[in-house]
């Protein structure tokens, strides 16, 4: 599996969000959560994580989606 | 006890003729068509290469991150909803006291076959989270409750091609009931899509004059031989005579009169005597408290079908008797083609804005007239409408027998 640098994960992610929600890529950053900061849904977050999926190759499972809080909880899940 | 006076305060619309009212408006008054040719690819394996596609798309509209996460009806309820309330001048109003009645004939279809294409080939995980709330036949309705904060109640007659009209009387009757000041009621379709042409078409209810698709809408000519299928939607602001007059707003029209009956005679055909179109007409006329004297124009439901269309000419003489003789019909169609679910609220604004420029739309393409219609057909050109204190009738029908006539009268 191809390993991503934080630089290019956060990259990825202020393109899928941007995509999903609209949001502004320079609003993703690490320390955002995405419920509170980000006005992130459940739904959303949903497709987020399977547009993730695609993006980086690594599979989110439903019962640690919940778990993933913030930006930087994604991109240390992804890396791991 | 007298009823609430209801009237119509904002009109807004997206049609196969223009993204809004205005340019619906001027498009239907010089006779031009909004039928179009279908993608190429589409036309091998369908009888019908044309339909009466949108004429603004709501990607001009509406942002893309908002765009994938509504459905086609819910894109041109909101685009249409809009342009109404700011029409209507965004109308302070207590939000339990606002409701929706917005309708679709056939509900969120494109995002049923696109998310079953995407299940079918890439599985469950990529179907859209979205999926259900936007193909939910309520999805325009709960929409535009949501975007404006209506919470007096939010309710979707379906009734086929007569539910816009229905959500209109609907809406008359739940502001009349006293259970809300102001509703947004209209109506919405966006069913264009290759197995939505084939089912239609495998009834033979189209047209495939395929030679030339701006004359195949054609109600009330010899030669006609079928609808049209359209997109688009209809929005309406209604609002109680006092609470408009409280706030000045501008009134377009009264919404006097509503009648609803059903054929109870098959299925998709309308019972040949018309006799239940001819009954909500007589039914929306007692309720408007007017005979058939102050009747000046009918906004026909006419698709362009060989068997509705002469019928309901004879249900209108049959309800306004010699009245008739003195009453302008026309059918909008010709130009839009059908929006099924929306047509019958794009019909009222057409209706409306009748009565308030005082001019008639015309119905294009009759070549020859069928012998068999019995009224004054508007053709080809617009026809002045009389002055003063005078109403018109929007009629709508719906396979399964429904039949909405609703009555505007001149403010």
């Amino acid at each position: 599996m191809a390993n991503h640098s934080e630089q290019e994960i956060l990259k990825g992610l202020g393109e899928i969000i941007e995509e999903i929600v609209g949001t502004e890529p320079s609003e993703v950053t690490p320390e955002k959560s995405f419920v509170d900061d980000l006005d992130i849904d459940s739904l959303s977050m949903v497709e987020i994580a399977i547009a993730a999926q695609d993006k980086f190759g690594v599979e989110i499972p439903d019962d640690q989606l919940k778990d993933l809080k913030t930006v930087q909880d994604v991109i240390n899940f992804i890396q791991k | 006890m007298s009823k609430t006076d209801v009237v119509v305060t904002g009109l807004g619309a997206t049609t196969p003729l223009g993204g809004d009212v205005a340019t619906t408006w001027s498009a239907l008054l010089d006779g031009r068509s909004g039928i179009s040719v279908l993608p190429e690819e589409w036309h091998e394996k369908l009888p019908v290469h044309f339909a009466g596609q949108i004429a603004q798309e709501p990607s001009e509209k509406l942002p893309r991150p908002r765009l994938r996460r509504l459905d086609r009806t819910q894109q041109f309820a909101l685009i249409a909803a809009k342009e109404a309330w700011e029409d209507a001048g965004s109308p302070e109003v207590d939000p339990i006291r606002l409701g929706v009645v917005v309708s679709s004939g056939i509900g969120g279809i494109l995002t049923i076959l696109e998310q079953y294409d995407t299940f079918r080939e890439k599985g469950w995980k990529r179907v859209s989270p979205f999926t259900v709330p936007m193909l939910m036949p309520n999805s325009p309705a709960a929409a535009i409750s949501l975007e404006y904060t209506a919470q007096a109640g939010s309710h979707v007659p379906v009734s086929a091609c007569a539910s816009s009209a229905e959500a209109v009387a609907n809406g008359v009757d739940m502001i009349r009931s006293g259970r809300a000041d102001v509703v947004i009621a209209g109506g919405t379709e966006a069913a264009i899509h290759p197995l939505n042409i084939a089912s239609f078409a495998s009834m033979r209810a189209l047209s495939t004059r395929n030679d030339d698709p701006q004359t195949a809408s054609r109600p009330w000519d010899a030669g006609r031989d079928g609808f049209v299928m359209g997109e688009g939607a209809g929005i309406l602001v209604l609002e109680s005579a006092e609470h408009a007059a409280k706030r000045g707003a501008r009134v377009y029209a009264h919404a006097s009169g509503v009648g609803y009956t059903n054929d109870a005679y098959d299925i998709v055909q309308p019972d040949p005597e018309g006799a239940g179109q001819a009954r909500a007409i007589t039914q929306a006329l007692v309720d408007a408290d007017l005979g058939p004297d102050d009747i000046v124009h009918v906004n026909a439901h006419a698709t362009s079908t060989p068997a509705g269309d002469v019928g309901e000419t004879r249900a209108i003489r049959s309800a306004l008797g010699d009245a008739a003789d003195r009453v302008a019909v026309t059918s909008t169609k010709s130009m839009t083609g059908h929006l099924l679910g929306g047509a019958g609220a794009v019909e009222s604004i057409a209706s409306i804005l009748a009565l308030h420029d005082g001019r008639i739309p015309p119905t294009i393409n009759i070549e020859e007239l069928d012998s068999d219609v019995v009224v004054d057909i508007v053709r080809d050109k617009p026809r002045d409408m009389p002055t003063g204190d005078v109403a018109v009738i929007n009629e709508s029908f719906g396979f399964g027998g429904h039949n909405i006539a609703l009555v505007f009268r001149r403010a």
